[in-house]
């Protein structure tokens, strides 16, 4: 099958197979990507971060439902946690949007995080992209917000949701530093629990410490996800900061920032590989690491040797 | 011999135990000391922690003269197939010897389908009976007495319809509801956390079971209104301490909201009744039934403050294990299935039903559930064990044992507290959780052999097929389509939408009693999955959390 | 090459007997794969549209309740249909060995019965996907 073609006139399995070439690294994968590229850029692309147990999943699905009924199209990615030990995975995400599955308006792809930092971030980037050229009008990004490379995943998203619960322990001292400073909307999920109130309150506390430059200022929701409540509003606030960063130019400057990082991160990977590869023909690197470890050669003058040897 | 040189001999004999245990591998995994001694029981006192049998806090039972008086009533779960076949196996269970009835309802019963909606598709008679509306009921009842018999319904989520249409059918038949004996499972917490036939959410689902609290202690004061129920959660994989902990917690939630309706403890809770699951390891049994009863009784007096000692009781329907019983060497069953009768009797049970040795692999024949009965009968007239009442009072090991699974069910009693409750627990997901991770590791444990299972990972044979299983024929859906169809061109429809719609303003408004509703919408005739239908429309469906 | 085999443990029909399926998935998560686990009262058609979603390389079939006859091969069925002619599919539960030819026709490449072995049904995974 030519996945790509087959993607762009609306075959589901094609965007499905589209993802797990990416996933798995086929050698089709880059040939897909290019294919696909000029027809990304067109859905809104939602990050949904927050500690274990906050509800992200159920509040993605309650999402997705409000937007469906809005007339649009959903894609979701649901990042789970991969095993250190054994590498495999439990994806259980979907477990929570029993509904949506047969809603042919969207498509529900979990992901593990499968242990490499950058990779993961790459594939979940491609993998919008690929949900973004088989016309989703929305992409929502759900992954936990306690890893670096899970606060990478959601710089990859034009709206950042970030979702707490009152009761967790030490509450915004627990969530990892960097989640705080990217949420553009934050959402209180579980708010008919004790200690909203006050959770409600720090928040803003700390939200008006750290006023950033730009003018949109990240409201607070309180929603009850399991029962739908507050989905709405939440919704309109979303409306209303992606209506705000377009106007103010700060929607395209994210894209470019975004694109740019992407660029780099891709060349620093694509070089480096070259590199490495180069090197490890006839054990050309393990001669380099003995004469260095030795202290015969220092690693700087070995690395510029490598370099220009290469550019050469 | 004084406590100091016994704490010695202890010692040395512990030391010889763990030397012998060295040569014997598989025995190294057991968690329990070998030797128990008077020194295990320091500190007991008879009137305080073990009582006469009958007084508080009934740890020898809740009757005084336990099987002197009568044995525990022998019932049989039982269904499959249409109304008429299950009649047929009712009546012949009765007179084999029987004492009681239990009915087995199939899935789409008990998740309120009728057997021709499409999800019923194939599922139609194949774990219980097909029951669509009242007509069914009344086969299923054909020839037997409800005034003399007493049943037992393994129904939850719907169990309110159920249970109407079962006093429409003694009505019919002349026996006044008053007359009524009978248990309905009606315990929707635990379909949530460990058996799935959930329908409704919490809220809702507690409210249809406080109605039935209110409704039949009016009107049907002999019935049993729910049977708080640790045996699924023991075979979803829970620990002997878990199964108690889980549904007296449970209990205490079920409690919680009764009185929250306005009821008086005392009003309802000497009609709660539990049902346990006897387990193959036969002394740690007898004790989690015995601190089964400490617990709850404890509960009742100082925690709700019940004032009539009935409240206090914990009266119990047993279940032997099914999830220990092998597909391999079937015949092994039935010595398993002894062994775990001789646990429920000595733990005091009232009521008991014994799996047959076919039971991993389909639902029982006719023989195989005969000799299930006979092994009841023959622990209870030729065994001796039904002679005398809590003949393990006193052992070192029963009694330390029984202090120790009290102490365990208290801490995760506790635990289920301090997160807010059996509701709150189960939507968190901590029960759900905590039984996984037991299941998992006896997973392990039977894996690396440090779990023997016989016939299973140890004194295999080559297994030969098995002949002669029940199968239930796929044309029991079609008939009941049929029958349906029949039934609902032969019914005063006009009653059964007016039957309905007023179910339906009833849901709507939260004082309203729905029982008296059901039970009229039941005799228009008006199906299990019409009634169930406005039900789901009003109060909506459950969401699982998941929990893996 | 970062490929994982990926696997659906499924649930069809009514039956709400999900320990044996949570073991499952707990065991092959330890076993290094990848698992989608979609809970309880899974139609055929939603665990062909779920399992096309994730593009699993297998789909594995839990079944207390005696259905497995009518809903195994419905769910085979729908597989293909979708195209996912590659993926394998397994079940397990209550189902008497007399069944197991009519659902290995049907599509259906083992059948794993009480008593097996996480082990077991690891291996036969590894060894045919």
């Amino acid at each position: 099958m030519d996945i790509a073609e087959e993607l762009l006139n609306g075959s589901r399995l094609a965007l499905s197979r589209a993802i797990t070439a990416v996933e798995n690294e086929h050698d089709n994968a880059v040939d897909i990507m290019q294919k696909l590229y000029a027809h990304t850029g067109n859905a809104h692309v939602i990050g949904i971060t927050g500690p274990p147990g906050a509800g992200k999943s159920t509040l993605t699905d309650k999402l997705a439902k409000e937007y469906r009924k809005q007339g649009k199209t959903v894609g979701i990615i649901a990042v789970d946690p991969t095993s250190p030990f054994s590498g495999g995975a439990i994806l259980g995400d979907r477990i929570r949007m029993n509904d949506l599955t047969l809603d042919k308006g969207v498509f529900i792809r979990s992901m593990g995080t499968r242990g490499s930092l950058g990779g993961l971030s790459r594939k979940t980037a491609e993998t919008v992209k690929i949900m973004d050229a088989a016309g989703h009008d929305i992409i929502l990004v759900e992954t936990v917000g306690v890893g670096q490379s899970e606060v990478d995943i959601i710089k990859t998203a034009d709206t950042i949701i970030v979702v707490l619960v009152p009761g967790l322990g030490d509450d915004i001292q627990a969530i990892k530093a960097g989640i705080l400073e990217i949420g553009d909307v934050f959402a209180i999920n579980k708010a008919d629990h004790e200690g909203v109130d006050r959770l409600h309150t720090e928040l803003e506390m700390m939200l008006d410490l750290n006023q950033q430059k730009t003018e949109w200022r990240p409201p607070v929701k309180r929603v009850i996800a399991n029962r739908g409540e507050g989905i709405t509003e939440l919704a309109e606030s979303i409306a209303q900061q992606i209506d705000q960063s377009k106007q103010s130019g700060q929607f395209v400057t994210r894209r470019k920032e975004r694109t740019r990082s992407e660029l780099l991160v891709m060349l620093d990977e694509l070089l480096g590989r070259h590199v490495r590869n180069k090197l490890s023909v006839d054990g050309k690197i393990d001669k380099l690491v003995a004469s260095v470890e030795s202290r015969v050669r220092n690693p700087y003058a070995v690395v510029n040797e490598i370099i220009a040897s290469v550019l050469r | 011999m004084n406590n100091e040189s016994l704490k010695l001999k202890v010692a040395e004999y512990t030391a010889k135990v763990d030397k012998a245990s060295a040569k014997f591998p598989e025995r190294k995994n057991l968690e329990y000391n070998r030797l128990y001694t008077p020194l295990d029981l320091e500190g007991m006192d008879y009137e305080r922690d073990l009582g006469m049998p009958g007084t508080y806090p009934f740890t020898r039972g809740v009757q005084p003269t336990m099987y002197r008086g009568r044995f525990w009533t022998m019932r049989m779960y039982a269904g499959f197939s249409t109304a008429e076949e299950s009649n047929k196996r009712y009546r012949y269970l009765l007179s084999s010897g029987s004492t009681g009835l239990s009915c087995a309802f199939d899935l789409p019963t008990q998740i309120g389908y009728d057997s021709d909606d499409v999800i019923s598709e194939g599922e139609v008679g194949k774990v219980g009976v097909a029951i669509d509306s009242l007509a069914d009921m009344e086969i299923l009842f054909d020839q037997i007495d409800l005034g003399k018999v007493s049943t037992s319904m393994t129904i939850n989520a719907p169990a309110s319809v159920l249970l109407a249409m079962y006093i429409a059918v003694a009505e019919k038949n002349g026996v006044s509801a008053d007359k009524l004996q009978g248990t309905i499972q009606n315990d929707i917490l635990k379909e949530y956390a460990a058996r799935g036939t959930y329908i409704f959410p919490p809220k809702p689902s507690m409210r249809l079971i406080t109605n039935i609290f209110e409704y039949c202690s009016k009107n049907v004061p002999n019935w049993n209104t729910i049977s708080i129920s640790g045996y699924h959660i023991r075979e979803a994989g829970s620990t002997a301490a878990q199964e108690i902990a889980f549904t007296i917690a449970d209990g205490i939630a079920y409690c919680e909201a009764a009185i929250k309706a306005g009821l008086d403890v005392d009003d309802f809770a000497g009609r709660l009744s539990f049902f346990w699951n006897a387990h193959n390891n036969v002394l740690e049994e007898v004790a989690k039934f015995r601190a089964s009863r400490r617990v709850w009784s404890k509960i009742m007096k100082e925690r709700f403050g019940a004032k009539n000692p009935k409240s206090w009781m914990l009266r119990v329907h047993t279940q032997t294990a099914g999830s220990m019983l092998t597909a391999q060497q079937p015949e092994n069953n039935i010595v398993r299935v002894a062994l775990q009768t001789a646990a429920a009797v000595m733990g005091g049970t009232q009521s008991l039903h014994t799996n047959s040795k076919d039971e991993a692999l389909a639902l029982p024949t006719e023989d195989s559930v005969r000799v299930a009965l006979r092994t009841q009968q023959i622990v209870a007239y030729e065994s001796g064990l039904a002679d005398v009442v809590d003949p393990l009072a006193g052992s070192y090991y029963v009694e330390a044992m029984t202090n120790e699974i009290e102490a365990e069910a208290l801490k995760y009693i506790q635990k289920i507290d301090d997160i807010g409750g059996a509701v709150v627990a189960i939507e968190e997901g901590y029960i759900q959780r905590e039984i996984q991770d037991s299941a998992y590791k006896w997973q392990k444990e039977v894996e690396s052999d440090a779990r023997i299972i016989v016939g299973v990972n140890k004194f295999q044979i080559e297994e030969k097929p098995v002949e002669g299983l029940l199968r239930v024929d796929a044309s029991v859906g079609e008939g009941q389509k049929k029958k349906l169809a029949k039934l609902r061109a032969e019914r005063d429809n006009a009653a059964v939408n007016a039957a309905l719609a007023k179910l339906e303003a009833a849901c709507g408004d939260e004082d309203a009693n729905l029982m008296p509703i059901i039970m009229e919408a039941v005799k228009t005739y008006a199906t299990l999955g019409e009634i169930c239908g406005v039900m789901r429309k009003v109060f909506g469906e459950y969401q699982a959390p998941a929990t893996l | 090459m970062e490929k994982r085999v990926r696997i659906l443990v499924a649930k069809p029909g009514l039956d709400g007997h999900d320990r044996g399926a949570k073991v499952v998935a707990r065991a092959l998560r330890d076993g290094g794969f990848e698992v989608v686990y979609t809970g309880l009262r899974q139609t055929p058609e939603q665990i062909a549209e779920a399992a096309l979603q994730e593009d699993v390389n297998v789909i594995a079939l839990s079944l207390l309740s005696g259905a497995h006859n009518h809903l195994f091969p419905r769910i085979v069925e729908l597989i293909r249909a979708n195209g996912m002619n590659d993926v394998l599919i397994i079940g397990g539960g209550v189902i008497p060995d007399s069944d197991i030819a009519g659902l290995k026709a049907a599509g259906i490449a083992e059948v794993f019965t009480p008593g097996t072995s996480t082990t077991t049904i690891i291996d036969f995974i590894n060894a045919n996907v």
